[in-house]
């Protein structure tokens, strides 16, 4: 210890003061470190939240600038948006659907890819590729892939007699989701099975030894011991499942633009045509709000809920 | 086979034809968008033979690939730099010194990722344009490097922590100040945390549509995935497919070679974010 060698050499009554100004310095230099996290946090991120929230109680058009406080219209006009309702909805029903296969699937490859073996490292880099893509380039794949100028999938199936026409992977709406759905699974699989991975690897051996000493099956020994172990890596998981789809934008943006008839819009996208389409920021700073505060109601309750089962 | 030491769930073949198939599955899109890019398709640049034809059309639109390579370029390596900087510095400040707010600050930094992008864009859409870097590719690198900063944070914060702190301070006795010990004794110990944050900041930067669709307006300024996606419009309502998968290769090229390179990185970061939870 630096600091006990030194101060020992001091006389018992400089000992206190030597030690508290040793003690400030050190302080201020650890100070010192993070003043560009702080310059950060202030300029980029709680200016711009102290503004957005000014902006949600103001007339504020896109071209016009701030005119002046006219809350709570912001507000009251998100209720008579007609997008609003069924983009809340759609947006649901895409988390929703998106989670459960998200985790499911990302369960399935981490438990597959458990071993050490060539097979299964090379099986791993295979799903973490489409990580590594962008989700607006995955989009523009899948713009391609699902469309019937040159997509894959239709002419052999055409050529088979099976169908008369190319499928309409964006045709209606429920096409749409469901096609969206399998391009954001496609993406994002291999990460959520990388974060499972190190939930299973973080439970002992013993424990599925011990286990399969008392007679369990493999499918007793996963429900009740791998499920129940891996509670912490599926809260991160459905923590930012659920955030990151209720968030969707890109995908949407560039698959869909909507269609068919506004029925695939979600609520990201609501507040980028308020924004730059109907060019009226103060009710896309509202609709910005509220989906601020929805978001962190749902995490504070994601918290309880997970944290709350975990004492079982 | 399956799970260690357990049971097998699967036998054998089952286990290598599922696998297998889920391996086809997942490159299959991937393939095909390079066959698309190259494959002759009525109405593109490609439309006898095989060939580059639709590169060509990719290179030539709109302020040409090299500006708008250069653009993606100067956002990643921007980005990249700024997160680099500001969390090793913020690291290495919360995993070794004691100060006054430094767990509220920890926190606030982590509670970054709580908000949405949206909303902080357009705020920002206004403060850039106030303060002079609308259309600024300096803005937009400085916004992605902010959504960096919580995964960044927290990666080195641990990195550093994992260090032994004999090693600082037997420099310290050998008169070493703390930037000193930082830079000489700390930094080269936590080269995988750095290359852990660098390479999730390039993909994200690399790969960012929100930011840049609303930061920049201006089209010689944008990157790639705002200009292949305005790409695909670009002749009287008739979209361009394989100009668009040439694009994909294009900004998906770089991303695949680097993360097949960095690859026990990548998973290294989620490893050591699991020890300590």
């Amino acid at each position: 210890m630096v600091t006990t060698t030194s101060i020992s050499e001091a006389t018992p009554a400089e000992r206190p003061v030597r030690r508290a100004r040793i003690n400030l310095r050190r302080q201020l230099t650890g100070f010192a470190y993070t003043i560009p996290t702080l310059v950060f946090i202030v300029v980029f991120f709680l200016t711009p939240l102290v503004l957005v929230a000014k902006m949600s109680l103001s007339k504020y058009g896109l071209l016009t600038g701030d005119e002046g406080i006219n809350f709570p219209r912001n507000y009251v006009s998100i209720w008579r948006n007609p997008l609003f309702w069924p983009s809340v909805w759609f947006t649901v029903q895409y988390t929703v659907l998106v989670t459960v296969m998200l985790l499911g699937l990302g369960l399935g490859l981490a438990l597959l890819v458990q071993t050490v073996t060539r097979w299964s490292a090379f099986l791993r880099t295979v799903f973490l590729l489409p990580v590594s893509l962008g989700l607006a380039a995955a989009s523009l794949l899948a713009y391609g892939f699902y469309s019937p100028a040159i997509g894959p999938i239709s002419p052999p199936l055409e050529a088979l007699g099976l169908i008369d026409n190319p499928i309409a992977f964006l045709g209606t709406s429920l096409a749409a989701l469901l096609s969206t759905t399998f391009l954001v699974v496609w993406k994002f699989a291999g990460f959520y099975m990388l974060v499972l991975t190190v939930g299973l690897q973080g439970i002992p051996d013993d424990v599925h030894e011990a286990a399969a000493l008392d007679g369990a099956s493999s499918w007793q020994n996963f429900l009740h011991i791998t499920l129940p172990l891996l509670r912490p890596s599926l809260s991160l998981a459905t923590i930012l499942c659920v955030t990151g789809s209720l968030l969707a934008f890109d995908q949407f943006f560039i698959l869909t633009k909507g269609a068919p008839d506004n029925t695939t819009v979600t609520a990201v996208q609501v507040i980028y045509r308020e924004a730059f389409q109907r060019q009226n920021l103060g009710t896309a700073a509202a609709l910005s709000i509220l989906v601020l505060i929805v978001l962190v109601l749902i995490n504070i309750l994601q918290f309880r809920f997970l944290r709350g089962t975990e004492r079982d | 086979m399956i799970a260690g030491k357990q049971e097998p769930l699967l036998g054998r073949t089952p286990y290598y034809v599922l696998t297998g198939g889920l391996a086809i599955i997942f490159l299959f899109p991937l393939v095909w968008s390079f066959y698309a890019s190259v494959s002759p398709q009525a109405g593109t640049a490609q439309s006898k033979g095989f060939g580059w034809g639709n590169y060509q059309t990719m290179f030539d639109f709109g302020a040409g690939l090299p500006t708008v390579a250069a653009n993606s370029a100067v956002i990643s390596i921007l980005t990249v730099a700024i997160t680099l900087a500001v969390s090793t510095l913020g690291g290495y400040a919360f995993a070794r010194f004691k100060f006054w707010g430094k767990d509220a600050l920890f926190l606030l930094t982590l509670s970054i990722l709580m908000v949405p992008y949206a909303t902080l864009l357009i705020p920002l859409y206004v403060l850039l344009n106030a303060v002079g870097l609308s259309n600024s590719l300096v803005g937009v690198a400085l916004m992605i490097a902010m959504f960096q900063l919580p995964f960044a944070t927290y990666m080195m914060r641990i990195s550093f922590e994992a260090i032994p702190r004999e090693l600082e301070e037997s420099a310290q006795i050998d008169g070493c100040n703390s930037f000193g010990v930082l830079w000489r004794i700390m930094l080269p110990s936590v080269t995988p945390g750095l290359v852990t944050v660098g390479l999730f900041a390039f993909l994200a930067a690399w790969n960012d549509f929100f930011a840049p669709l609303i930061l920049l307006t201006d089209p010689t300024k944008q990157p790639l995935p705002v200009t292949v996606a305005n790409l695909r419009q670009q002749t009287m309502g008739v979209i361009n497919y394989g100009a668009t998968e040439a694009g994909v290769v294009v900004m998906a090229l770089p991303c695949i070679i680097l993360f097949l390179l960095l690859q026990r990185y990548y998973v290294r970061g989620f490893m050591s974010g699991a020890v300590k939870g």
